[in-house]
């Protein structure tokens, strides 16, 4: 059908993102295909060491979901992303599928094994979500082709995760946002990713700031390398919402809290966190 | 962009009224409820899917009907301010915010209630976290918000075996 259509021709899932867009005229569609009225496409399910979200999966249904709420940062994004109204309507596929710079789910499932599956005339494809946002708005979808499915492994035995958020208030996109994954051997980081969401045009994967957690003890000396790799890792725009300096020093403070958190999931603690805001 | 633009057919209910209506594609549902309808109880606060001005309940959870297109209402069940009254009697949720003092402009309030509506419905006795989160997409630029907190604890504590 988008073949048909041309071009300007765009899908609509939830629509929190898209419709305020085209109000501002920054989008300017010459048809919408609503995504809504197809049945069966909003589902949590968990099989072969892996839950599959459908793609119009609402997030206030993931804030809801027993299975979800197995992986601690999962809920931590999905009960927090913007406000009650807007995650009754609002997508993880629309999220992944508009890779808006200052989207909450892309940071998050950056640090899980992550899948998207795709569907277009061709058939199907399923491609890891790393490399599947590949600029600001900018995916490497088709134009005829649509998430159809996401999926994220379950992750390993003394592991945990979180995601943190600041925003100014409840609607607004975050100022910064981090997401970070450990994997414990003991007291020592085996492994760790850490992905840093509203600091770049796409989310920003720290890599030196993984490098200097992993292979040793969460201490101190750790963190606050990794806080100078976080810093220099990532690349804010000064904005309304703050200045680039402040970004960097945000996120790196954002990373502290959330390597502590994951830290003592992965021991097995329970910890709820969320988005923060006034 | 094409000469006319060719309308939509829709049908809905509005608390609990049927209606039917042809609606251009681009047509909010804000627009609807206030244009067409004539319900303006719903109000346009920012435009912008900040204020929460404009919420109403779409198949019972809250949506916010500037963010939403009108044609993406056909089959739904909406409910407004409108619908709270029943036979010239007030909703708890009225009472309460009418008793608690839980409003002074009023502008917000229609929004304030509905997003009330769906947190009682699921919780009669919110603590204030959850009453905080549920209202968290309102925006009340008057009251400083402790009367509506006390406002949806009295409507929660009314509602309570309704």
């Amino acid at each position: 059908m988008l073949s048909q259509l041309g071009d300007d021709a765009k899908l609509l899932a939830g629509g929190q993102s898209l419709i305020p867009l085209m109000k501002l005229r920054f989008a300017n569609p010459s048809h919408l295909v609503d995504l809504n009225f197809i049945p069966g496409v909003a589902y949590i399910k968990e099989e072969e060491g892996a839950v599959r979200f459908g793609a119009l999966t609402r997030h206030a249904e993931i804030e809801k979901s027993g299975i979800a709420a197995r992986i601690p940062i999962l809920h931590d994004c999905a009960a927090g992303i913007a406000d009650t109204q807007i995650r009754n309507r609002g997508t993880i596929g629309g999220s992944l599928a508009e890779a808006d710079p200052s989207g909450d789910w892309a940071a998050v499932l950056l640090t899980q094994k992550t899948e998207i599956r795709c569907l277009s005339p061709r058939g199907e494809r399923t491609l890891p979500l790393a490399g599947f946002i590949s600029d600001a708005y900018t995916t490497l979808l088709e134009h005829d082709e649509l998430v159809s499915e996401i999926v994220v492994k379950s992750p390993e035995k003394n592991s945990g995760g979180a995601y943190l958020a600041f925003k100014r208030s409840a609607p607004v996109y975050p100022t910064a946002s981090a997401a970070v994954h450990v994997a414990m051997e003991g007291d020592i980081c085996r492994d760790a990713a850490i992905v840093l969401g509203c600091v770049g045009l796409v989310p920003v994967k720290a890599t030196a700031a993984e490098a200097a957690l992993r292979g040793g003890k969460i201490d101190d000396k750790a963190v606050t390398a990794v806080m100078e790799a976080v810093r220099t890792a990532v690349d804010p725009q000064p904005d309304m919402r703050g200045s680039a300096e402040y970004k960097r020093m945000l996120a790196a403070a954002l990373v502290k809290s959330a390597i502590a958190v994951a830290a003592r999931r992965a021991r097995g603690e329970r910890v709820e966190v969320s988005h923060i805001y006034a | 962009m094409p000469e006319t633009i060719e309308k939509v057919a829709i049908q809905l209910k509005v608390n609990g009224k049927p209606h039917s209506a042809s609606v251009e594609p681009r047509m909010l549902l804000v627009e609807l409820l206030r244009e067409e309808f004539n319900l303006t109880g719903t109000h346009v606060g920012c435009d912008t899917t900040y204020c929460g001005a404009c919420t109403v309940l779409m198949n019972g959870v809250a949506v916010k009907s500037c963010t939403m297109f009108a044609a993406q209402a056909d089959g739904a069940e909406i409910l407004t301010v409108e619908g709270l009254e029943k036979d010239g009697t007030l909703h708890p949720i009225q009472k309460a915010f009418g008793e608690s003092y839980g409003l002074q402009c009023g502008y917000c309030t229609p929004g304030l209630m509905l997003s009330t509506y769906q947190l009682v419905s699921e919780n009669h006795e919110p603590n204030d976290t959850e009453i905080r989160k549920a209202i968290a997409g309102n925006t009340c630029r008057c009251t400083g918000y402790q009367n509506i907190f006390k406002a949806i604890r009295l409507a929660g504590h009314s509602m309570k075996g309704a």
